[in-house]
């Protein structure tokens, strides 16, 4: 049987609800059968074919750029150099940052100098793609190199060299977050553990899709359209318009299918930027197609952060007070997206914990390396990740059960809505449940008892890890002004449009851009709901149309919010349009609307299904036959439903950095059991479970994936993977062969577990979720300390492939300073 | 390198259908299949080798076809994605993978239904670690692999014919 006759099998059958049920995706049968439409697929007509030029320095002087060898090739249509992209733009790209970090400049291509290796100089356009690499590598750059910095907390604490002399430092943006009395609680705690430095390092999710474009800049109508898989279309029309000089409605974004996204491809609106440019030079659509290389060296890295000198007040009984730290954000050469990085990951300020006291100072510094944008638990994972290693550290150096330590600390279920001290609001949930559900599927005990067993000598050790993890969801976009209060943003929003097709079809656009997320699946089942129907007979669009209007400023898909913001607005339609079908039916079946019912199509008279109307009759009155209608009707419906959902949200507070930021928390607590051999370093997983809470689920076949996925990220990322920079600012991993995403014989089967507690916020109590990812890195960092043991080394490091494991394995013999200090106080338990 | 290289006319068997093309002599077969037959269904996901999303059955063999020249398949019978649905009828494995959600953005899909395919054929009854090691040249970004293995688990052996149809929930974990 097919997929198509088998969703209809499963979907005739009448259901009290289509929401919460695992219905059969709806882009299966196309993408099983190699019949997506992903960006490489797409072209126009007439179209050359783009390739950039990049620089293989990671700071250099560009002394000189000569096109002309390139030029000379046959089948090259044109080059466009930084210089020339520099005069056809009007300004820089708009930066997020204020003060020093505004002043940088960023244009299409880079000018006078580049920043990082991959920095691109020239883009060639020409009649086929080996022509244009070809033409690519004739072009003459004359580089005069300069001195590199790779680290950020160097780029930001020592005399290093400035990437951006207009901005005069590397410091992008300093601010200090401060909540509670820290200073208070540090001086009367029983005691307070001191860590030196934890590192988050830097990788990123990879899409096996790369980045890619069709752009033609039409000189009849000046239109330019841009088909492309880029996540937040209007976020980079809204960058890239006054740059070119371009009004807004002067952009065609779309998208079609996308080959995973993860964050990554929210910001390529240079390269968007260059190839408008390049087609108008030359007078025809430019296609570009990344290539894996060029993927890893320019398109997005995840954000590298460090933490320094942390402090942790803690109470006899294990309470822990609060949490103090410098954190350094290494955002590489140009701020694209960021420094809203420096505000964002204050959204899980104090994580699952309910600690008051909290000081962050948070500089953002620029680096030669590739710029950071969005990575799948953007920001957050990476204070996640610091609480978590704190919570184990403690537990570790004050010999606390781990699992006891968290559920005193947990923030409870009966604290719901639960206030941070920021002023974020928790809507909802159950963390020591969850906990308990996670070590119960992992069967801790068992290994416990077989972790003692075990015993020395064997060469191999058990450890057993706990990562909690919050994630945020629907961003109040008013965080921004905590980073500059000039920024006319705030709230968050999506739209969808909901209609009666000429012959009655029930169809649902949406502002989304989804890479694997099912938006067609899960729309249609909650329109189903509200139209009474199968969501078989619920079309949904396919990718993002800026023709379609249906978009508001935040359009896309990103930051955990589609079953929030993008069921929100199809929700907000599809009742519009029921109401405007109930309306229709009440004149053509002389009943009033109460009386009326849709079922399976058609509007029909309660009781008594003899009197009804099919849509397609419905449609034909507003569509075609309107004469017959009163005016008031016809004047008054079209059968076209746009509606904008908008989460209830204020401007947050920006000088005490206080504020609501997000709509939404679901929960992630993740265990694991590890083996790790003593001769070699080499972890092997023996156990992995996932308990997720995403409040109502609308599909739980697609949530479990989406877990699965984001633990599969987490493992590699805690294992296998790392964007490593040499001191030349050479990049040690650029392609899969260094670069070793993890494969299926490195992410072992998942156990997952579910508790649903609804949000109270939400229009259908959903949160968003799907990006757990960070919960797996804690928790295999959690899972090596235990295998480290008691006086053993302490886990400083995000990643931990087989040498560094190794390491802390020979270090835990040693006496090296640990990098870990435990000051007690006179009377206190230690 | 900028020199117009030389062509060849090969004749490759994709599908059941003979194609005669003249391609130069450094075009990819994957290049070949995508650009000049306009087969879109065979992905490219890196240019090392090492992500699967190009592999195709060529003579019988698993073949990453970012790793070959289109002159050198001149002569080849070729399978690729778009060849294992008959008129629109998803074949077993492509109905597992949608019943068991083991696909997601469907990028790497392609290349994981012809890798799971050539394992079938070889070992009909695989175990779950030989599954693992049947799939491991094939990159996911967005599954894990759980329900990728779980949906080739589903077919090795004919359970497929055994598993209920229609919706798959939490309870087949």
């Amino acid at each position: 049987m097919s997929a198509t006759s088998r969703s209809k099998a499963a979907t005739r059958e009448r259901v009290e609800s289509w929401t919460g049920k695992s219905v059969p995706r709806k882009e299966d049968g196309r993408l099983v059968q190699g019949e997506g439409s992903f960006i490489d697929d797409l072209g126009m007509h007439g179209q050359g074919y783009a390739w950039f030029v990049r620089s293989p320095y990671a700071h250099a002087r560009i002394v000189s750029v000569d096109p002309s060898a390139a030029l000379a090739l046959e089948g090259v249509y044109a080059v466009l150099t930084g210089e020339e992209a520099r005069e056809m733009c009007v300004v820089p790209f708009f930066q997020i940052a204020p003060g020093d970090g505004a002043r940088i400049e960023e244009w299409p291509l880079a000018v006078d100098k580049v920043r990082y290796q991959g920095d691109a100089v020239a883009v060639v356009l020409a009649d086929s793609r080996d022509t244009a690499r070809d033409a690519a590598e004739l072009v003459e750059v004359e580089y005069e190199p300069l001195a590199v910095v790779v680290d950020g907390v160097e780029a930001v604490e020592h005399a290093a060299p400035v990437l951006h002399e207009k901005a005069g430092t590397n410091v992008a943006w300093h601010g200090v977050y401060d909540y509670g009395d820290i200073d208070f609680a540090l001086e009367h705690a029983d005691h307070v553990i001191k860590i030196d430095r934890l590192h988050f390092h830097r990788f990123s999710s990879t899409p096996l899709e790369c980045n890619g474009a069709v752009v033609d800049w039409d000189k009849g109508s000046g239109v330019i359209d841009v088909k492309s898989n880029i996540q937040m279309p209007m976020f980079a029309a809204m960058v890239i318009g006054p740059s070119l000089g371009v009004a807004m409605n002067k952009f065609s974004f779309s998208s079609r299918d996308i080959g995973g996204a993860f964050g990554n491809k929210i910001a390529f609106y240079p390269q968007i930027a260059a190839l408008a440019l390049l087609s108008k030079k030359a007078g025809r659509p430019a296609k570009w197609t990344e290539y894996r290389t060029e993927h890893m060296l320019s398109s997005t890295h995840g954000n590298e952060r460090t933490f320094l000198d942390i402090e942790v007040p803690v109470m006899a009984d294990g309470t822990i007070l609060g949490v103090k730290a410098r954190a350094v954000d290494d955002v590489g050469a140009y701020l694209h997206y960021e420094p809203l990085g420096a505000v964002i990951w204050s959204q899980v300020l104090t994580g699952c914990y309910k600690f008051k006291n909290v000081k962050i100072d948070f500089t953002t510094a620029l680096t030669n390396k590739c710029p950071v944008a969005p990575n799948r638990g953007y920001s957050r994972m990476q204070q996640l990740w610091m609480l978590e290693r704190v919570i184990d550290i403690v537990a570790h150096e004050l010999d606390f059960d781990p699992v006891a330590l968290r559920k005193l600390n947990f923030v409870q279920p009966e604290d719901y809505p639960y206030q941070t001290p920021n002023g974020c609001v928790y809507d909802s949930g159950n963390l020591p449940l969850s906990l308990d559900m996670a070590l119960e599927l992992a069967d801790v005990d068992t290994w416990r008892r077989r972790q003692s067993e075990m015993g020395t000598g064997t060469g191999k050790r058990i450890g057993i890890g706990i990562g909690s993890t919050l994630d945020s969801g629907t961003n109040n976009f008013g965080q921004a002004r905590i980073v500059n209060p000039d920024l006319p943003f705030s709230g968050n929003g999506e739209a969808a449009f909901a209609k009666l097709d000429l012959y009655g079809e029930v169809n649902i656009n949406l502002g989304t851009t989804p890479q694997g997320q099912s938006h067609e699946t899960t729309s249609a089942q909650v329109a189903a709901d509200i139209l009474n129907m199968s969501p078989n007979d619920v079309t949904v669009t396919i990718g993002f149309d800026q023709s379609h209007n249906s978009f508001v400023g935040f359009s896309g898909t990103y930051a955990s919010q589609f079953a929030v913001t993008g069921l929100g607005a199809v929700m907000g339609a599809t009742a519009k349009l029921r109401d405007e079908i109930l309306e229709v039916g009440a004149f053509a079946l002389g009943a009033p609307k109460d009386d009326l019912e849709l079922r399976d199509g058609a509007c029909l008279v309660k009781g008594d299904p003899s009197r009804s109307i099919p849509f397609i009759g419905i449609a034909n009155l507003i569509y075609t036959n309107n004469a017959v209608l009163p005016s008031e009707l016809s004047s008054k419906i079209d059968l076209n439903c746009r509606y904008v959902y908008v989460p209830p949200f204020e401007v947050p507070d920006v000088e005490r950095k206080m504020g609501n930021l997000t709509l939404t928390y679901a929960s992630q607590i993740h265990v694991c059991v590890v083996e790790v051999d003593e001769e070699t370093g080499v972890v092997e997983i023996l156990s992995y479970v996932a308990v997720d809470d995403c409040g109502k689920r609308i599909n739980p076949q697609i949530v479990e994936g989406q877990v699965h996925g984001a633990v599969g990220l987490g493992i590699g990322a805690a294992l296998y993977e790392a964007f490593e920079y040499d001191e030349d600012g050479q990049l040690q991993e650029p392609s899969f062969y260094e670069y070793h995403a993890g494969t299926a014989m490195d992410i072992p089967d998942i156990r997952t577990g579910n508790i649903e507690s609804p949000s109270p916020f939400t229009p259908n109590g959903a949160k968003g979720m799907g990006e757990g990812g960070g919960a797996a890195v804690h928790t295999i960092c959690s899972a090596l300390q235990d295998a480290l043991g008691k006086d053993g080394a302490v886990v400083f490091d995000s990643h931990n492939p087989w040498e560094r494991v190794y390491q802390l394995l020979q270090s835990s013999q040693g006496d090296e300073p640990r990098g870990v200090r435990v000051i007690s106080r006179e009377g206190g338990a230690a | 390198m900028t020199e117009q290289g030389t062509t060849h006319v090969i004749e490759v068997t994709i599908n059941g259908r003979l194609y005669s093309r003249t391609v130069e002599a450094r075009q990819l077969l994957v290049h070949f299949l995508r650009d000049t037959l306009d087969l879109t269904g065979t992905h490219i996901g890196c240019d090392t080798g090492s992500c699967g999303a190009c592999s195709i059955i060529l003579n019988g063999k698993l073949v990453k076809s970012c790793m070959m020249l289109a002159p050198q398949a001149d002569g080849a019978v070729i399978e690729t994605v778009e060849g294992l649905a008959n008129d629109g009828e998803l074949n077993p494995l492509q109905e597992s993978f949608s019943r068991n959600h083991g696909l997601q953005c469907g990028y790497c899909t392609p290349g994981m239904l012809m890798a799971g395919t050539y394992l079938l054929r070889e070992n009909p009854n695989p175990t779950e670690e030989e599954i693992r090691r049947g799939i491991k040249g094939n990159i996911c970004r967005c599954t894990g692999y759980v329900n990728i293995v779980r949906s080739i688990m589903d077919v090795a052996g004919g359970h497929g014919s055994e598993q209920a149809d229609g919706i798959v929930g939490e309870e087949q974990r």
